[in-house]
């Protein structure tokens, strides 16, 4: 797995910015939908609003809004950009 | 395929999906992402002549309707809207059991011209399973409004699976649908999909076991794919296998394959 020092957490990222996914670090059924869902090694991300809680956020993939929890966007590992 | 062949078939049809075949009939399967106008193209090749209840056992709607085209009768089943058909839901299972067990002359799959990307997924993973597929781009209206524009004979050359541009609201490439079913569904054209290659460990990994995997399934399936579902360790699908194709003295050689 790539970790370089550049690499952070999806849920890490804030409102408005965008990054590259870099890796998942999922397994069977979550990581298959994640990947059904578009959202592959390369695949840019933007960051779209929060929920009031914090958890879940919207992020959009390849134009579409997608609602990931921070537990599971906290194993999608992305570049900044 | 030979009077008994057919007899068989559509016991299997009947029995497994509830689906009621005349002789004769050509079975064609309708899979498509959600919202991308399946339904809309359901209706306009078929029409009034429509059945909807239940697949059995399960909560799923199962609509079926039939249309005739030169002299030909077809029957459509439409069936639900799935991203993958890799079995996550209950959706996803009937959509890849039928496609997989159900033998359907020809499957239909419907994609989103706006966003061809996602659906293409999709696609992907039926050309595994079965050659017998034709593409159709639907909502090219909308794709129109939004300027974006298809290279659909690349697409065509690129998948290696006839390509149907539609626009089912307003009738748009319909008649030419209907033609590429009927030559797929009387052997006239027999596509070869483009095939994903993975990388050399999992290639390597499907080199071993081929040739066990063939043995056990006979032509039933395409065995590539089956392989394929033994590596990714899906139990469900090994389960599929047994309940289906009678193969319940296999089924736990086929996971010991699996292992």
């Amino acid at each position: 797995m790539n970790t370089a020092i550049t690499t952070i957490p999806l849920s890490t990222l804030g409102i408005g910015s965008a990054c590259q996914i870099v890796s998942l670090n999922l397994q069977g059924l979550l990581r298959r939908r994640i990947l059904d869902l578009g959202m592959v090694p390369g695949t840019p991300v933007q960051c779209i609003r929060k929920s009031p809680a914090g958890d879940p956020v919207a992020y959009m993939v390849r134009d579409t809004l997608i609602a990931l929890r921070s537990e599971d966007a906290s194993q999608i590992y992305v570049n900044p950009m | 395929m030979n009077h008994s062949a057919t007899k068989e078939h559509h016991k299997l049809l009947s029995e497994h999906f509830g689906i009621t075949a005349i002789p004769g009939q050509f079975t064609v399967a309708l899979a498509g992402n959600p919202n991308v106008g399946k339904s809309t193209v359901f209706n306009a090749l078929t029409g009034l002549h429509q059945h909807t209840g239940n697949w059995p056992g399960k909560t799923v709607d199962n609509a079926q309707g039939s249309f005739t085209y030169l002299d030909r009768s077809f029957l459509m089943v439409d069936l639900p809207g799935t991203y993958s058909i890799l079995a996550h839901t209950i959706e996803e299972q009937v959509a890849r059991d039928f496609i997989c067990f159900g033998k359907p002359d020809v499957t239909l799959v419907v994609l989103d011209a706006t966003c061809l990307e996602r659906n293409l997924n999709l696609a992907l993973q039926v050309m595994e399973i079965t050659p017998k597929i034709i593409v159709c781009v639907n909502l090219m209206d909308e794709a129109e409004k939004k300027n974006i524009k298809i290279d659909l004979s690349a697409l065509q050359k690129d998948l290696g699976v006839p390509v149907v541009a539609t626009a089912a609201r307003s009738g748009m490439g319909l008649d030419t649908l209907r033609q590429k079913l009927h030559e797929m569904s009387i052997g006239l054209c027999t596509p070869t999909p483009r095939q994903i290659s993975y990388s050399s460990e999992v290639e390597n990994a499907i080199q071993q076991l081929l040739p066990n995997v063939s043995r056990l399934i006979g032509s039933n399936l395409n065995p590539r794919w089956v392989t394929l579902r033994l590596l990714d360790g899906d139990q469900a699908f090994i389960k599929s296998i047994s309940q289906y194709l009678n193969l319940d003295l296999h089924s736990t050689r086929l996971q010991e394959v699996a292992v």
